[in-house]
C-alpha cells in the first residue's frame, strides 16, 4: 500500500504486510469456502465413510489454517527479517511433536494397558 | 590455556565503537508479540493434544453425538469470522487514518465477538443443564478447558478492544495506537486460527466419532 509504505521506511516500524481490501476479502472468501464443505460433509454424511471424512475435514482445516496466515495475519518471510517465520517454524515443530507424540504414546498406552483386568486367564 | 599466550601483544586492540543504531519506540513489539502468540500457540497445542487423548473417554456419560449442536456451532463459526474481516476493515480504516471508521468496525467485531461469547456460554449452560459438566467425564474436563480457554482468550480480546476503543477516541490514531491496533488484530486473527483447529477437531470430528 502506498498509504503506509511512508510511515514504514527504514524497516524498523512493525510491517504492516499488505492489508489491502481486496486481500481481506479474498481471504474471507476462501475461509468460508474451506468453513463450508467440512460443516457440509459431517452435517449430511456426504462420503458415508467416517475415517475419509476425518482426513478430509483436517485437510480444510490445514488449508484454511494457510489462508488466514497469509491474508489475515499477513506472514510472509521477510517480515522481521524472517523471525516471525522462524518462530513460526519452530512453533510448528513443537506443535507437532507435543500432538503426534501425545497421541501416539497414549494410543500405545491404552493399547498395552486394555487387558490389565483380565489377570486371571495369564499363565 | 595455550591460547592466552599465543596471542600477539603487537596488534592494536580493536575496538567497536559502531553503537547499533537507535530503534525507534516500540520498533520490536510487533515481533515479541508474535513470540507470545506462538507461545500461546503452544498452550492449546498441550490442550489440543489432552483432547487429543482424553476424548474418547466419556466415562458412560454423554458423547459428542449426544451434545453438540452443529448449527450452533456453525453459527459460532461464522460470527468469529466476520469479525475477523471486520477487524481487518477496521485495519484499514487506521491505515487510511480515519478515527470514526475505525472505531464503527471496532464496534461491529466487538458486537461479533459478543455474539460468539454469548453463543458459546448458552452453549455450555445447556450442557450444564443437562448433567453434562466438566466434572462427568474426562471427555468433558478436556472439551470445556479447551473451548473455555478459547473462549477466555476472546473474553479478554474484547476487553482489549474496549480499552483500545477508549484509546482511539482520547488520543487519536497516533503511533502507539496504531502498534496496539496491529497487536490486537493479530491477536484477533490468531484466535480464529484456533478457533478452525476447535471446529475440526472438538466439534467435527466428535460427531464422526
Amino acid at each position: 500500500m502506498s498509504a503506509n509504505a511512508g510511515m514504514h521506511h527504514g524497516g524498523h516500524e512493525a510491517p504492516e504486510g499488505h492489508a489491502t481490501l481486496r486481500g481481506y476479502v479474498t481471504g474471507f472468501a476462501l475461509s468460508v469456502i474451506l468453513t463450508a464443505i467440512p460443516f457440509w460433509l459431517v452435517m449430511d454424511n456426504v462420503l458415508g465413510n467416517k475415517q475419509a471424512a476425518a482426513v478430509v475435514i483436517m485437510v480444510f482445516a490445514a488449508a484454511q489454517v494457510v489462508v488466514h496466515m497469509i491474508y489475515f495475519l499477513h506472514m510472509n518471510s521477510r517480515a522481521e527479517q524472517g523471525w516471525t517465520m522462524l518462530a513460526l517454524i519452530f512453533t510448528i515443530v513443537m506443535v507437532v511433536i507435543a500432538l503426534s507424540g501425545s497421541l501416539w504414546v497414549m494410543y500405545h498406552l491404552n493399547a498395552n494397558m486394555m487387558p490389565v483386568h483380565d489377570m486371571r486367564s495369564m499363565p | 590455556m595455550t591460547v592466552i599466550a599465543t596471542q600477539p601483544q603487537s596488534i592494536e586492540p580493536v575496538f567497536h565503537l559502531e553503537d547499533e543504531h537507535a530503534h525507534a519506540d516500540g520498533a520490536s513489539t510487533m515481533l515479541g508479540f508474535w513470540i507470545y502468540l506462538m507461545s500461546d500457540c503452544l498452550i492449546f497445542a498441550i490442550l489440543f493434544a489432552t483432547f487429543g487423548v482424553l476424548g474418547g473417554n466419556y466415562a458412560a456419560g454423554p458423547a459428542p453425538k449426544d451434545l453438540f449442536d452443529l448449527d450452533l456451532v456453525a453459527i459460532n463459526t461464522a460470527m468469529l469470522l466476520f469479525s475477523s474481516i471486520t477487524y481487518g476493515f477496521a485495519m484499514l480504516a487506521v491505515e487510511r487514518g480515519k478515527v470514526g471508521s475505525t472505531q464503527i468496525w471496532l464496534a461491529v467485531t466487538g458486537v461479533f465477538g459478543l455474539c460468539f461469547l454469548g453463543i458459546e456460554l448458552f452453549e455450555f449452560a445447556h450442557m450444564i443443564g443437562e448433567g453434562a459438566t466438566p466434572q462427568r467425564s474426562a471427555f468433558l474436563s478436556s472439551f470445556f478447558t479447551l473451548v473455555g480457554t478459547h473462549g477466555l482468550h476472546v473474553t479478554f480480546g474484547l476487553v482489549w478492544l474496549v480499552t483500545l476503543m477508549a484509546q482511539v477516541a482520547v488520543h487519536g490514531l497516533i503511533p502507539a495506537n496504531r502498534r496496539r491496533l496491529m497487536c490486537l488484530s493479530m491477536f484477533w486473527h490468531f484466535l480464529d486460527v484456533v478457533w478452525i483447529g476447535v471446529f475440526t477437531f472438538v466439534y467435527l470430528m466428535g460427531m464422526l466419532r
